[in-house]
């Protein structure tokens, strides 16, 4: 398979180096391999917000719901809770979710609903121009704030442990193979999963060098230890020049919050004869 | 006795809601119909809280001013309700907290006595209106039995004391006619929903759509449903979505201001063509408003909400039976045209209890939906004859199956071509004119009271109940109207052959309704408004009538 073996009839329009093309590359590689193991891709719903990074849906030929700003993890949550065999993968900006929907991405963490997020963060709003997102660093010059921020960005991560994500992880556009590592793991892990990928945005915030320069691939470090997981989060702040871990960072098992297992829907005579029973006891 | 009028009241945590619903059904068992009025203000304790119970032989939507007894557990119940007692009327009330005319019982005295909590003082109450109302011990005893779940002794014992302490009424007869169950319109819109497939219930807690939330997450096991309640009416509006995608049937419940937030998600739903009832609960707004109390203020923002233009269908019920029946067209009609359904309801219909009729509310039909056929490539926005492009949900192993907010083709790919995004944009306009023709099938605008008048009472929603009374005692013709969207102007206009005068009644101070009448040619000669966030009383309208007719 592959993007070609997955393609859909949209023409890519994303800016040539753009890092959402190492992240499609990423989930068509990961899709395929779910493909071959599961003999089809009819159980996976792939689910974006709106912004760059949410064309990727339209360019994999797979079931998806391409949805609204910052609204990504409630339609995949609902997705998921309705038929819980479908594995539900959303993607969305940092402006997106770390921004306008914000709210949701804490609470889908703290009910553990079984769902991965991969957020496209590069720091910057590309499809609507260049400003500031909610991980921009302190002094950002975007069009909304030619004179830079006065704002310190938020570290996402570090939110997501505190909200009680039960998988947490980083990648970065070009660190290919890792990636494609994370994406995986962060697929199967039972549980919420978020993902964030350093994805570099080639024309408003381009910063490859930069991150080329800062990356490492984390090693001897032990996911399932809160207290080392929160120290490795914290070590980058998303201002500071400091090394920026790679990898999985956070993973353990927690309770899930499922849907039913799926009775099935009642006959409309059963449903009419327990109504009249529930009225029964009205009388 | 024609009928019977019980004022119950108190202070928030006195049980007031619960102690009017006793007496409601003390008076239902004989067969009496029931309409329950419940009036608090937005508080947890203290304040003042009262129910306002009606009996009468048929049935009936709206309280009377004048009141038979006044069950009183506190001094302020007294001073404010007294002038509604007429010189036949009763006044019972706790001695140890208030002191007035009347009997007076040592409430506090009494439950201390029996060691019964003091919330058990209205079971106290009670027992003495239904010995001075007529009402036999046994039906007591049954009624208790049945509605009591925690301390049931007790609080029989302290209901004999009160039954005993009362000197005995003429014996209420039992009417003879069939007992009725007692629902509130919240409920038997939940009802509505489950009997039309309700897979899902999504909400946020809301007055006064909470008690909706409240009864389908008490028989969500009995049903075989899921109710969640999520982090905000955002949520609870795309998980919805996300369950419909899913193919499960999803409704959400809420109030204006809750309704403000899911707007986006409305339009979205209108954008992906994913079907999605929503229960919108008016209050008197803007902004927090009156929380606890009625108006009807929402119609515009209902029938208008959302970027963008796509169809909907909008019902507003007028009483429990109609919460039921159009709760469940509405959720089938979502699904039959993939749209958003709105069922609009207010305080006065959500939180009051109705004597319920089941056979009466109109059968509900299996709700049908059009399903993909497996043949060929699937194209989820195919673009069809009436608009409906065929179902598929994920997983099936032949559809890949896309949607999409942004305009899109016939396989949910984003598109910005001007062709297609006129064809797409037909497409769900042509399901809005197939939507049109179906309901004329649906009895959307319904006549009461005399039929050959020429002056019409029009109304909508709750106001069904007072509008059918008042208006079958002047002798005028009642129309109303609980389909809003797609209107049923053809409906309306033969209803209203051969009237000369028109009156409009609503709960709102623009005259909302009056306006939607006007859009379709409709002109109104008076308009009585109510925004003072109570629901009219019989005499009120009456009395608003006399003044223009």
């Amino acid at each position: 398979m592959g993007v070609r073996a997955l393609g859909t009839s949209a023409v890519n329009t994303w800016c040539k180096g753009c890092g959402n093309f190492a992240i499609l590359n990423a989930v068509a590689t990961m899709l395929e391999a779910i493909g071959e193991e599961k003999g089809g891709l009819e159980n996976v719903v792939l689910v974006s917000g709106i912004g760059c990074h949410a064309k990727i849906v339209d360019y994999l030929n797979v079931n998806s719901f391409y949805a609204i700003h910052g609204r990504v993890a409630p339609v995949a949550e609902g997705i998921k809770l309705a038929n819980p065999n479908l594995t539900v993968i959303g993607f969305a900006g940092d402006g997106d979710s770390y921004g306008e929907g914000l709210e949701h991405l804490v609470f889908v963490a703290k009910r553990n609903v079984d769902i991965t997020m991969v957020i496209h963060n590069n720091r910057v709003y590309g499809l609507t121009t260049g400003q500031y997102t909610p991980t921009s660093p302190l002094g950002f010059k975007g069009k909304s704030t030619p004179r830079g921020t006065r704002e310190l960005p938020l570290n996402p991560l570090e939110l997501m442990l505190a909200s009680g994500a039960s998988f947490i992880a980083r990648g970065y556009s070009n660190r290919m193979d890792l990636l494609k590592q994370t994406l995986r793991e962060a697929v199967t892990h039972r549980g919420f999963a978020l993902v964030d990928v350093l994805q570099v945005c080639v024309t408003f915030y381009n910063l490859y060098a930069d991150y080329n320069k800062r990356v490492f691939q984390l090693d001897n470090h032990d996911p399932g230890d809160h207290e080392a997981a929160f120290r490795k989060i914290r070590e980058w702040d998303y201002n500071s020049p400091a090394p920026i871990a790679l990898g999985t960072l956070y993973r353990c098992e927690k309770p899930l919050f499922e849907g039913p297992p799926g009775a099935g829907k009642m006959a409309l005579p059963i449903r009419a004869a327990k109504i009249s029973s529930l009225l029964k006891e009205r009388m | 006795m024609n009928e019977l009028s019980v004022l119950i009241g108190g202070q928030a945590g006195d049980g007031i809601n619960q102690a009017g619903l006793l007496a409601a059904r003390l008076l239902a068992q004989l067969g009496y119909r029931i309409y329950v009025n419940y009036d608090y203000p937005s508080l947890i304790r203290g304040g003042h809280n009262f129910s306002l119970v009606r009996a009468a032989k048929s049935r009936i939507g709206v309280c009377r001013d004048r009141i038979d007894y006044l069950l009183a557990l506190n001094q302020d119940t007294i001073e404010k309700h007294r002038a509604k007692l007429g010189s036949q009327s009763r006044l019972i009330y706790d001695s140890d907290s208030a002191s007035a005319e009347g009997l007076g019982l040592p409430l506090k005295t009494i439950v201390k006595e029996a060691s019964a909590p003091e919330l058990t003082r209205n079971s106290c109450l009670i027992g003495a209106f239904a010995r001075s109302a007529g009402i036999e011990w046994s039906v007591l005893e049954k009624v208790f039995t049945k509605d009591i779940p925690r301390e049931l002794e007790l609080n029989l014992k302290v209901a004999r004391r009160g039954f005993e302490s009362a000197e005995a009424g003429e014996r209420l007869e039992p009417l003879g006619q069939e007992v009725l169950p007692l629902v509130s319109g919240n409920e038997a819109c939940g009802l509505g929903l489950v009997a039309a497939g309700l897979d899902a219930y999504i909400a946020y807690p809301m007055t006064p759509s909470s008690s909706l939330l409240h009864f389908l997450a008490h028989v969500a096991e009995d049903f075989n449903i899921t109710v969640i309640h999520p982090e905000s009416e955002i949520a609870v509006m795309l998980m919805a979505l996300g369950y419909a995608y899913a193919g499960r049937r999803a409704a959400v419940g809420t109030s204006g201001g809750g309704f403000c937030l899911m707007t986006e998600g409305f339009s979205l739903s209108g954008m992906a063509e994913i079907p999605i009832a929503v229960v919108v609960g008016q209050r008197p707004g803007p902004s927090t408003g009156l929380p606890t109390y009625t108006s009807q203020t929402e119609l515009h923002f209902v029938m208008n909400a959302g970027q963008g233009e796509f169809p909907r269908f909008v019902v507003a019920p007028g009483d429990a039976e109609e919460a039921y029946y159009w709760s469940a067209i509405a959720l089938n009609l979502s699904w039959k045209y993939q749209i958003p359904s709105i069922i609009l309801m207010d305080k006065t219909a959500c939180e009051g209890t109705y004597s319920f009729d089941i056979a009466s509310a109109g059968e509900v039909p299996e709700g049908g939906a059009a399903l993909w056929n497996g043949e060929g490539l699937y194209r989820r926005y195919l673009n069809t004859e009436t608009g409906v492009s065929p179902l598929a949900f994920p997983p099936d192993k032949r559809a890949v199956v896309k949607v999409d907010s942004y305009e899109h083709d016939e396989n949910g790919i984003t598109t910005e071509d001007p062709s297609l995004t006129k064809m797409m944009q037909e497409k769900r306009a042509r399901k809005g004119t197939h939507l049109a023709e179906e309901v004329k099938r649906y009895r959307g605008v319904r006549i009461y009271g005399e039929r050959g008048a020429s002056t019409a009472l029009i109304c909508w929603g709750s106001n069904k109940g007072v509008c059918i009374e008042a208006g079958e005692r002047l002798g005028a013709k009642v129309v109303h109207v609980p389909l809003l969207a797609p209107f049923p102007i053809g409906q309306l206009k033969e209803a209203l052959e051969g009237v000369r005068r028109i009156i409009c009644i609503e709960n709102n101070i623009t005259g909302q309704f009056v306006r939607l009448l006007g859009c379709h040619g409709v002109t109104v000669n008076d308009n009585i408004l109510k925004y003072d966030g109570r629901q009219f009383s019989l005499e009120e309208l009456e009395g608003e009538l006399a003044k223009v007719t």
